[in-house]
This record gives structure tokens, C-alpha cells and sequence, in this order.
């Protein structure tokens, strides 16, 4: 698929470890402002594709073009500012255990932005709040803090530098029904929250069901490639053989 | 006939799987080393580079540090004290019982103190930086640093090693000084020694270089258990048993590399002192 202002574009990119091939030739566009969600079986490669997005990895051969800029011709130091370009939201939120809700929102601000302490945990307070984090659990460390809140504190932490491109990373795996749910409309309140700055939500998932709601766009991943990319109103109706079993699985 | 052939074959094959044993574990032995020169190479890259995290660079020496002293003082004390004893009764048997102090204060000085307190931190602070980070690693605290932009090996080696690099020789010091006064106790109090020809021993044999090549030495070994502890945290892989094993690792090859480290670093010091 082609857009007309692409947040993400891949080329040709192959990514191969010693004699293992993990992506193929692959050529994928991610357009700016909406939700694209990607699929796969287990070791289909999309984790690697992230890291490829985000800029952890180097390709085999290929290109990344990530808001205009190519990846390849970035050193490290100006990789890592660039990535301040990201939030992601990690499978286990990745909660940085020895600091509180609290705190671990602050701490890409504290990092990276000039703001004062009394600013930094303002803004902190704020975010925690508009994911649904009430003040009384700001002071709690992560283990004092449910699976749901958890998530809601990661969102908080990866939305904290307004980032233009948000990654989810299975966002729903291991969550019961309604915590799934909430997520997912944490997902979309967010994207809309964020749409006047044309944010970029990127979904890492096998949840089918839920990424057929929440998406503007589905991709399948397979042994590397991109098999089907459609909107997600049209990929239900998908007839590639492999993503119609994989739906319904 | 057929059972000579089978024996045979049983001894070639197992001749076979163990030279290739062999060279699998020499293959991964320098795999492992080349990876650690490469992550001391990375320190010695960020080390220098800014921003300097002042903050976590004295939580880190305040746990390695504050929460070693009471171990460090019990022990030094227990060695010193027996040191004294062990020293007074060989040198007695001929006649040299006054250089019971000047042998145990440069023992300490040279040997002991350096030796036992990295040993005692290779236990105690490195395994809990290999526990931390590699918890940090499998619970995917590390990526999430990373993808914040944020240097692993700056945010949490760096503050970690240099820590280790100062605190040691300072506990080291500390052994030393209450070592020797667990010596100077024994020595003439319990054993009768005179205090005036105890001290006056120390200062007849005892010299500035011996202070410096302990010193030197607690600095070597403080450097390398930081490094050790903090290496094999990032190396954990597959969860909680990831984890102890990356700890065990962390605490036995700590150890190891203080005992031979030290043969080393006393045959180069005694050149050069």
C-alpha cells in the first residue's frame, strides 16, 4: 500500500542472523497519524522489524526512512536523540521496578526535557491522570500496582515527551478480558487525544479480534515478509489463505 | 573379531565427542572473553562522554561502600587478630616474636587486606549488580532505557564500575587500619608483646610503597568486580534462572580474577615499587 505522508518506510530491507534470514526483501509504509498494527505467528519477525524501526538494529542490506529520515546515515549519538521521536509501550510495560508510578514518568523528562523538578512532576501528575491513574497511587512502586495499571503507567511514561511515533508491543498479552479492553480503548482515546499532531500508532499483536477494531490498518507478517496489508475494515475479508487461518484461529 | 571392531569404534568416537567437547568449550571461552574486552572497551567509551550521573554514581558507592563497612570491619579484625597469633607462636620458637607486628601489618598491607575485602565485594556488591541489571534485562528495563535513547552501559555500568574502582581500595584501607589494630590488641595486650618495640618494628620495615601496592592492587580489583558484576548482568538471558546463573557467574569469576589477578599484579608491583 501507498500513502501520500508515510511516518515509516521500509525498502528491500533483509536482516539475517549468521545463516538465518529473518526478514526478506521486505517493503512496508506506515502512514503518518493513523493506527497500523502488525501481525504474525511467533518468530515471523516482527520483533525485529521494531528494533529495525526504532533504530536497535542495523539491516543486512535496505533501507528505514523514519520521519523523513534515513536511519542508515544516522551515528550513534544522533540515533539516540532521534529516538526521543518514540514512545513505546512494552509487553510488561517494563516499569523501572526500584522507581514509583510517579517517578517513572518523570524520568524521560528528567533526562531529556529543561523543565524544573516542580514542572517535571506537574506534567508527571498530568499524565498519570489522563490515563486514569488517581493521585493516591502515584507514590506506588510497580509491584504495588495492578497488570492494567501498570500498562496505563507505561502508556504515561511513553507518551511523556510527546512522541511522534507511539509502538505498542503486544499491548493485550496476558491481560484478562476487561483489562484487554481497556487497554485497547486506551489505545484509540490516546491516538485521538494526540490526533491534532498527527501521532503514529504502531501495534505489535496477535490479537486479531481487537486489532480488526482499534486499527486503520492491518499487515501480516510470515516468515519475514509482508503477505497482506489492507485497511482494517477489509482485511477481515482477507482470502490469503494463511491470514484467513490465522483469524479464525 | 566383530567385539575388537565395536571397542574400537566405541574409543574413537568417544576420543571423537571429547576433543570436539574440548574445542567447543576453548571456542566459547574466547567468544566470552572477546565479548567482555568489547563491553570494557564500550565503558571506557561513555565513561568520559556526558551527561555524568553524579547521583547514581553515589547511591552505587553508598550501597557498595556504607553496606560493606560492617563486614569489612569484622573481618579485618578477626584476621588481624589472628594473624598475631598464628605469627607470635612460629616467630617464638625462634626468638623473633617483636616482628610479629611489622609481619602482619605488611601482610595486611600488601596481601590481605586488598584480597580478602575484593573478595568480600565480589560477594556481597557484585553479585547484587549482576542480579539487578540482569532482572533489569529480562524484565525488558533495559530495552525500555534504550529505546528511550538512554545508554545502557552509561546508565548502569558506568555508575556501577567507577563506584567499585573507589570504594575498594577505601574499604581496603579501612581492613588495613583495623587489622592492624586488631594485631596491635593480641599482639600486646595478649600476648605480651611491648607496645614500644611493636611500633617501633612497623617502622623499621614497613614502607610508604607497601601502603601504595595494596592500594593499587584494592583499585585493580575494585575496577574488574564492578566490570565482572555488571558484564554478566547484561549477558542474563531466559528469566529467573537466567538470572541466579548470571549472579553465580558474576560471584565465581569475580573471585577468580582477584586471586590470580593478584599473583600478576604482585609480580609486576614488586618490580616497579
Amino acid at each position: 500500500m501507498q500513502f501520500e505522508n508515510n511516518a515509516v518506510s521500509i525498502q528491500n530491507l533483509t536482516k539475517t542472523f549468521g545463516d538465518h534470514t529473518v526478514l526478506k526483501e521486505l517493503n512496508f509504509d506506515i502512514p503518518k497519524g493513523k493506527i497500523t498494527t502488525i501481525l504474525g505467528f511467533s518468530g515471523a519477525g516482527k520483533s525485529t522489524l521494531l528494533k529495525h524501526i526504532l533504530g536497535l538494529t542495523k539491516p543486512t542490506s535496505g533501507s528505514i526512512h523514519v520521519l523523513g529520515n534515513d536511519l542508515s546515515k544516522l551515528d550513534e549519538v544522533e540515533l539516540r536523540g532521534f529516538r526521543q521521536n518514540f514512545g513505546m509501550l512494552f509487553q510488561y510495560a517494563a516499569l523501572f521496578d526500584s522507581l514509583s508510578a510517579l517517578e517513572n514518568v518523570a524520568f524521560p523528562l528528567r533526562e531529556f526535557s529543561k523543565l524544573s523538578k516542580e514542572e517535571i512532576t506537574e506534567r508527571s501528575a498530568q499524565l498519570l491522570e489522563s490515563v486514569g491513574i488517581q493521585k493516591i497511587s502515584h507514590k506506588n512502586l510497580p509491584s504495588e500496582l495492578s497488570g492494567g495499571m501498570r500498562k496505563r503507567v507505561g502508556l504515561a511514561r511513553a507518551l511523556a515527551l510527546s512522541p511522534d511515533i507511539i509502538l505498542y508491543d503486544e499491548p493485550t498479552t496476558g491481560l484478562d478480558p476487561i483489562t484487554t479492553k481497556m487497554v485497547n480503548d486506551l489505545i484509540v482515546e490516546t491516538h485521538e487525544k494526540n490526533s491534532n499532531r498527527e501521532m503514529t500508532s504502531i501495534i505489535i499483536s496477535h490479537d486479531v479480534k481487537a486489532t480488526l477494531k482499534i486499527s486503520d490498518f492491518v499487515a501480516f507478517l510470515d516468515r519475514g515478509n509482508i503477505i497482506e496489508y489492507l485497511p482494517a475494515k477489509e482485511f477481515a475479508n482477507s482470502t490469503n489463505e494463511l491470514v484467513e487461518q490465522f483469524i479464525n484461529l | 573379531m566383530e567385539n575388537v571392531e565395536k571397542n574400537q569404534n566405541f574409543i574413537v568416537r568417544k576420543f571423537v565427542e571429547s576433543t570436539s567437547n574440548l574445542g567447543k568449550s576453548i571456542i566459547e571461552s574466547v567468544d566470552g572473553l572477546g565479548r567482555f574486552t568489547r563491553f570494557i572497551l564500550r565503558f571506557f567509551f561513555w565513561v568520559f562522554k556526558p551527561p555524568y550521573r553524579y547521583k547514581l554514581f553515589f547511591e552505587q558507592f553508598y550501597f557498595i561502600g556504607n553496606k560493606s563497612i560492617f563486614i569489612i570491619l569484622l573481618s579485618g579484625s578477626f584476621t588481624g587478630m589472628v594473624m598475631a597469633y598464628q605469627t607470635y607462636f612460629g616467630f617464638k620458637l625462634i626468638s623473633v616474636d617483636s616482628l610479629v607486628g611489622p609481619v602482619t601489618a605488611l601482610t595486611l598491607a600488601k596481601e590481605l587486606a586488598p584480597v580478602l575485602t575484593g573478595l568480600i565485594v565480589a560477594g556481597r556488591a557484585g553479585a547484587a549488580m549482576a542480579a539487578q541489571i540482569g532482572t533489569m534485562k529480562v524484565t525488558e528495563q533495559v530495552d525500555a532505557l534504550e529505546v528511550m535513547g538512554i545508554n545502557s552501559i552509561q546508565y548502569l555500568a558506568v555508575p556501577r564500575i567507577v563506584a567499585a574502582t573507589v570504594t575498594v581500595p577505601m574499604l581496603s584501607a579501612l581492613f588495613l587500619f583495623i587489622g592492624n589494630f586488631g594485631s596491635y590488641m593480641v599482639g600486646t595486650k595478649a600476648l605480651m608483646i611491648d607496645e614500644a618495640i611493636y611500633f617501633q618494628k612497623i617502622g623499621e620495615f614497613m614502607f610508604l610503597e607497601d601502603i601504595w601496592q595494596g592500594i593499587i592492587k584494592a583499585t585493580v580489583f575494585g575496577f574488574i568486580i564492578g566490570s565482572i558484576g555488571t558484564y554478566f548482568g547484561f549477558q542474563v538471558t531466559q528469566g529467573a534462572q537466567g538470572v541466579g546463573k548470571g549472579t553465580n557467574m558474576a560471584v565465581v569469576w569475580g573471585m577468580i580474577s582477584v586471586l590470580v589477578l593478584d599473583y600478576f599484579l604482585t609480580s609486576f608491583l614488586i618490580h616497579i615499587l
